[in-house]
């Protein structure tokens, strides 16, 4: 829609919310015959198997052992025998040993699994990463290195990203309402062990239900013996997009700007998302790895759009099809929003560690416009929650010059999709603003070698 | 088969073509002002002005191999602007020719929609006073309602300058019943169409607003009639419909203002000191010129963006 701005002023975008599933609680779907579980789901280098084809497993063992620091491990979720390892390409191009596990149908648990121990910031930061804790909110990162900050860093503000600003997905909101209590005490547990004085949980307006019952479990948490000595509060901000991204929401609850190719760590503060938080909370008591995900199932393709619990490495297709299956034919299958989410190739793919959400689009939804030129109406630059000037990155990518987008800040682009989203020339700047990322990473590389620059 | 794409999956309504259907239905007061004004010559000419911008964009881009655009709308616009910015005794083969120069040579040439440098129908407008001063030099006006016929005569602004004929009153000002182009007359038409596309988002309040207020503010402080340079002349028809023009004028709202505020600057040096009545058209058209630079100028600063160490 257009919508007057007499003062042309900077506006983020209100994209329809379609919280179709907002009421519905989280249901939890078994009996999955066969599990495909990547060993690499996480932002940094993923794992190596442990097990081998004929191996027993059981919930919760452990499949594959880190490559590297910032690897976590990658755990069962179902009891079985390994069928096959096998090397797969990802949608995203790059390789990954994937564990396929045929389940026995009995959920036997591995009898390892305890409650960690936790004594000290050290032991806390490896029961997570024990844990094959990554951030849930859909990007991936090991929470272990985020709760890690390099020396000299200090950190005086936890925020919880309870805002999930993209459209469909109501998962968030669900742990909020069905969870809230282990959601604070997940945040009060890295607040005591990482030593940070004050939480301040970030939630949109369009969730007040949620918001209150975060504001509940805080009261009745009240005395609990970690309580931080600034307090944990809830902050609930206008809906609007990209509340959720990272620095917006710094920037939103406390008033603090992460300069360019920082970290929110150089301002003090560490973000996670409420469900990582929850997850974490529920970790500690029961000692349980993360082998099943949270995710809201919708879009125009899907019969019964619902919140479903469901077994990380079973496949998009059997999920589908035990939640109720299709009205019509999948066209498009998204990991995640339709902002930010990625459009995967094939619905045969595995549910990931940071689902969450699948959105299964028909025909209709699932063909985007195709684009014309750009009248420079300056809806882009207006939209762009970073003030870049998204129609000049677009430009200075496709003439292949990573000087001008560098000189332009395309790395402080967070490609939350907003300048594309309102595009009437329905260009493909995220996309293009993607490529030229790579340009100027490209270019910095081959000065790195000493070639010409 | 999936289909699988860069994100973001979805997008917004608004399209190129919506935005210059607003811009049609902006023009639509005016369109309809000209018939009451002029008589069936205005509404004919903005027809045969569209029309012919619209065959030559056809052409060009056929010829050109390039992909059909003409559905954009924005071909219709540049006609109608180009009509609105002309006199109604216009011949209507240098109206045709007009629009040649704005399509073909201003805007395929450059690149088509969003390439072009300068705003096609105010440069057009131009190459026609300079080429064809016999032709578009004499302005006329009638009140059809009255009966009367078209005559010839001088527009408000050739009366303040040169002193000589009766000045209209400021109520046949605002209505537009008064010698001079066809779209640029009636200040109510305008207006209904400029608020339209202010309330539709189309066009925001800065570069009206400071084009108009600088216009305004020289002809006070040159101890001219201000409300003659208000109500007359194509201030309004260019404040809401070419300082406005996405492609040839800037983005940010700085760059609006220096726009609006430069514009204005030259219409008022034009009108007042040069030997023409009228300089709106020049003004914007060295505007257009400075806008790239501006634009420069005023680019936003990123949020917590860190300068790069020059290579």
């Amino acid at each position: 829609m257009i919508r007057m701005n007499l003062l042309g002023l900077p506006r983020p975008i209100h994209p329809k919310d379609s919280k179709n599933t907002a009421a519905m609680a989280i249901e939890p779907i078994n009996g999955f015959s066969t599990v495909t579980i990547p060993l690499d789901m996480q932002v940094g280098p993923g794992c190596e198997s442990i097990v081998k084809k004929g191996d027993h497993v059981n919930v919760g063992q452990l499949l594959g052992e880190p490559k590297g620091p910032w690897s976590v491990p990658v755990h069962s979720s179902v009891s079985g025998t390994v069928k096959s390892i096998s090397d797969q390409i990802l949608s995203d191009g790059t390789h990954a040993e994937y564990v396929t596990i045929e389940s026995d149908g009995l959920d036997t648990p591995c009898p390892d699994i305890a409650p960690p121990q936790v004594t000290d910031k050290a032991s806390f930061l490896a029961a997570i990463r024990a844990s094959g804790l990554v951030g849930l909110g859909g990007a991936a990162f090991p929470v272990h290195i985020k709760l890690d900050p390099p020396p000299g860093k200090t950190i005086d503000t936890l925020i919880v990203n309870a805002a999930e600003c993209e459209p469909y997905l109501t998962v968030d909101h669900r742990i909020c309402l069905e969870g809230a209590e282990d959601a604070v005490e997940g945040a009060l547990a890295v607040a005591r062990w990482c030593g940070i004085g004050k939480v301040i949980f970030g939630i949109e307006d369009n969730k007040k239900e949620a918001a209150k019952s975060l504001k509940e479990a805080i009261r009745e948490l009240k005395d609990h013996p970690h309580m931080p000595e600034g307090g944990v509060e809830v902050k609930v901000l206008p809906t609007s997009y990209p509340t959720g991204a990272e620095k917006v929401l710094i920037r939103l609850l406390n008033g603090r700007v992460v300069p360019e190719g920082g970290l929110p760590a150089d301002v003090g503060v560490i973000v996670q998302n409420v469900t990582t938080l929850h997850f974490l909370s529920r970790y500690l008591k029961t000692g349980m790895p993360l082998i099943k995900k949270a995710i809201t199932l919708d879009g125009s393709a899907v019969k019964k759009p619902g919140n479903f619990l469901v077994p990380i490495g079973s496949a998009i297709a059997d999920v589908i099809e035990k939640a109720g299956g299709t009205r019509s034919e999948p066209a498009k299958i998204i990991m995640g929003g339709p902002m930010m989410g990625v459009a995967v190739d094939d619905i045969s793919r595995p549910i990931l560690k940071h689902n969450n959400g699948i959105l299964v689009l028909d025909e209709q939804d699932a063909v985007l416009p195709m684009e014309s030129a750009c009248i420079l109406c300056g809806r882009c630059i207006r939209a762009c929650p970073m003030r870049l000037l998204p129609m000049a990155l677009d430009k200075a990518a496709r003439a292949n010059n990573p000087g001008e987008l560098q000189d332009r800040h395309v790395m402080n682009c967070i490609e939350c999709g907003s300048c594309s989203f309102v595009c009437p020339a329905k260009r493909y700047l995220v996309q293009n603003i993607r490529f030229g990322k790579t340009l100027v990473r490209q270019a910095a590389a081959s000065r790195g070698k000493g070639g010409k620059s | 088969m999936l289909h699988v794409s860069a994100s973001p999956h979805i997008r917004d309504r608004a399209t190129t073509q919506g935005i210059m259907l607003h811009v049609i239905l902006a023009l639509l007061p005016v369109i309809i002002a000209s018939f009451f004004i002029f008589g069936l010559t205005g509404p004919l000419l903005f027809a045969v002005s569209a029309g012919s911008a619209v065959i030559f964009e056809l052409l060009t881009r056929s010829v050109m191999k390039r992909e059909q655009t003409v559905g954009d709308l924005s071909a219709v616009v540049t006609g109608l602007l180009l009509a609105a910015s002309l006199p109604a005794n216009t011949p209507l083969w240098v109206l045709i020719i007009g629009n040649f120069v704005a399509i073909v040579v201003i805007k395929q040439m450059f690149g088509g929609l969003g390439g072009n440098f300068a705003n096609p129908a105010v440069t057009a407008r131009i190459v026609l006073s300079v080429s064809f001063a016999g032709q578009i030099s004499s302005y006329t006006a009638a009140d059809k309602l009255a009966g009367m016929d078209l005559v010839t005569s001088a527009t408000p602004l050739m009366i303040a300058k040169s002193g000589q004929g009766a000045m209209p009153s400021v109520l046949d000002l605002f209505l537009g019943k008064h010698a001079g182009s066809l779209g640029e007359t009636s200040i109510l038409a305008l207006l209904i169409g400029g608020i339209f596309l202010l309330v539709r988002g189309i066009i925001d309040i800065w570069a009206p607003l400071s084009f108009i207020g600088t216009t305004v503010l020289f002809s006070v402080l040159t101890g001219q009639d201000p409300l003659v340079h208000l109500l007359s002349g194509a201030l309004i028809l260019a404040a809401f419909f070419m300082v406005t023009d996405y492609v040839t004028t800037p983005t940010s709202i700085l760059g609006k203002v220096i726009f609006g505020v430069g514009a204005g600057l030259i219409t008022g040096l034009l009108r007042v000191y040069s030997a023409m009545p009228e300089g709106v058209s020049f003004a914007i058209l060295l505007m257009n010129i400075l806008t790239p630079h501006i634009e420069r100028w005023t680019a936003p600063t990123t949020i917590g963006g860190v300068k790069h160490a020059k290579k």
